[in-house]
């Protein structure tokens, strides 16, 4: 597997370590190969959600290196936008833009960044919002959907500026038990069209579903990884199994 | 329409509802109206004081449109990441917001005004040496201007404090997304935070405006012909105190009260869209 990201001895400290500062990766090196899904698992404070975050560059590394495809993304003066354009990005808590309709909310990155005309713009958001089961809510402010409309339609925005490899940070954990599985057969679809993704994730059946690898994190450090079967079915790992139990 | 809002009896269904307070206020403003009608004292004094009428709106809407502007740009300043506009501004902000609005007034019109003539003369001097322009002096700028000036100096940084709290009660996810679609830092700005921040904002913007119309009843104290300026000289050359005072004191109210109505109109939407 040729690696698409490449994430080489990451480390990212929050706060300065000699005063109760917390090291949030203590040296992460993570491959992740074209078309490959995979989900991250852990306690909170495991740092799993900051290593996503620096994929594109919402938090800076501390040292390491991390490659898209063939962009040096820590790069001294790396194209932010380019790499931000790369790498699309589903937030927990959704964060659609709350001033503008669903349709809005899609068509305006292609627009503003890439300079795609607004009408067409427009186009190709209605039909990636069909896709993620929006056809009916162009027009609907997200406070007016549920949280599974709004994390579809989040999904829609990013899919939007055909990134290639998409991120997913806790995509269901602010969902309500009855919403979950729309947001995830969005996410599976994808998964079966060949998308890049790294999910952040407790969701064990979409793991077993649709990762090719499960990585288990605690306090910074890839801690075991394998195959969905092989980390869920005989975790090698104590802290790996007693998260598990937890969680199961 | 308010369910949680049920008065304690069915009886007094219709008096709980009534804003007992503003019925009272369009009671007097009827009142005022018909005795001034029937009076021709006080006909004369409204059409006396009446004429400032124009003078102070358009003090308050001219310093008003000034200082949004002015504010605007403050309140970005505050909140910006380069540490020299952020300290500037705050500074500028920090000044002018302990000065009394009086003393900003005097303080452009008698020491700001001939400064800026000054200034404008060494910048044009130029274009003043060919006898392009006439070189500036301190009485260029007639009293309504340098009025207009204070007013926006000042009202622009009560005015930044209201941006600046905009901007900041905009979600921090909603500027995360603008950045991971990789919007730049001015399109994140313009195009996410600012249209939230300013529907955040808006109340407390259009209460400002009913605040400059309070204040620019300062500007009688430069002889500009406002309400207060033309109720003033009236009052003094007539001794009719009370009644000129009456008048004056309803065509502020008339803006005032109507504003404040159309702000709570304005704050109950903004909440109503908010809640659905």
């Amino acid at each position: 597997m040729s690696a698409f990201v490449e994430i080489r001895d990451a480390v990212k400290t929050f706060g300065d370590p000699a005063r109760g500062g917390v090291l949030a990766l203590d040296g992460v090196s993570l491959d992740v190969g074209r078309g490959d899904v995979v989900v991250i698992i852990g306690p909170s404070g495991s740092g799993k959600s900051t290593l996503l975050r620096s994929v594109n560059l919402l938090e800076r590394l501390d040292s390491g290196s991390i490659r898209i495809g063939d962009d040096l993304v820590t790069a001294r003066g790396a194209d932010l936008r380019r790499i931000r354009e790369d790498a699309g990005m589903v937030f927990q808590a959704f964060n659609l833009f709350a001033h503008l309709t669903v349709l809005e909310n899609v068509a305006l990155a292609p627009h503003l960044v890439r300079h795609v005309p607004k009408a067409e713009a427009r186009q190709r958001a209605a039909s990636l919002l069909e896709r993620v089961g929006l056809a009916d809510k162009l027009d609907r402010r997200p406070r007016q959907l549920s949280g599974g409309q709004q994390q579809r339609a989040a999904i829609a925005r990013a899919l939007a500026m055909d990134p290639k490899v998409m991120l997913f940070d806790e995509p269901t954990s602010a969902l309500d038990p009855e919403m979950i599985k729309e947001v995830l057969d969005v996410m599976t679809a994808l998964a079966e069209e060949g998308m890049t993704m790294l999910v952040v994730s407790h969701e064990m059946g979409f793991a077993r579903a649709a990762a090719d690898h499960v990585v288990f994190m605690d306090q910074g450090r890839i801690v075991e990884q394998g195959s969905p079967a092989r980390v869920f079915g005989e975790p090698v790992e104590e802290r790996t199994r007693d998260f598990l139990r937890h969680i199961l | 329409m308010n369910a949680s809002a049920r008065p304690p009896s069915g009886a007094s269904t219709l008096a709980s509802r009534i804003p007992w307070w503003l019925a009272a206020l369009v009671g007097f403003g009827v009142l005022a109206v018909a005795g001034a009608l029937a009076d021709d004292g006080y006909r004369v004094i409204f059409g006396a004081v009446a004429s400032g009428f124009g003078v102070t709106l358009t003090v308050a809407l001219v310093s008003y449109a000034f200082s949004l502007a002015l504010g605007l740009l403050l309140g970005m300043l505050r909140v910006s990441t380069f540490r020299p506009a952020m300290e500037a501004a705050t500074f500028y902000v920090e000044l002018v917001r302990g000065l009394p609005m009086l003393v900003i007034l005097y303080y452009v019109a008698f020491v700001g005004a001939p400064a800026l003539a000054g200034i404008l003369n060494s910048l044009l001097a130029p274009f003043i040496a060919r006898g392009v322009i006439e070189p500036f002096q301190g009485r260029s700028f007639d009293f309504a201007t340098r009025a207009v000036l204070a007013l926006t100096l000042g009202y622009a940084a009560f005015i930044s404090e209201i941006f600046r709290a905009g901007i900041e009660s905009v979600d921090k996810g909603q500027i995360e997304a603008a950045h991971a679609l990789g919007f730049s830092g001015a399109q994140t700005m313009v195009r996410v935070v600012l249209p939230q921040a300013v529907r955040n904002v808006l109340p407390a913007l259009a209460n400002e405006f009913v605040a400059i119309i309070k204040d620019s009843a300062l500007v009688s104290v430069l002889g500009v012909q406002d309400i207060t300026q033309l109720g003033k000289v009236y009052a003094a050359s007539t001794f009719k105190f009370f009644e000129t005072y009456n008048v004056v004191a309803f065509l502020y109210l008339c803006m005032t009260v109507s504003l404040s109505l159309l702000v709570r109109v304005l704050e109950r939407r903004l909440k109503g869209e908010v809640a659905r």
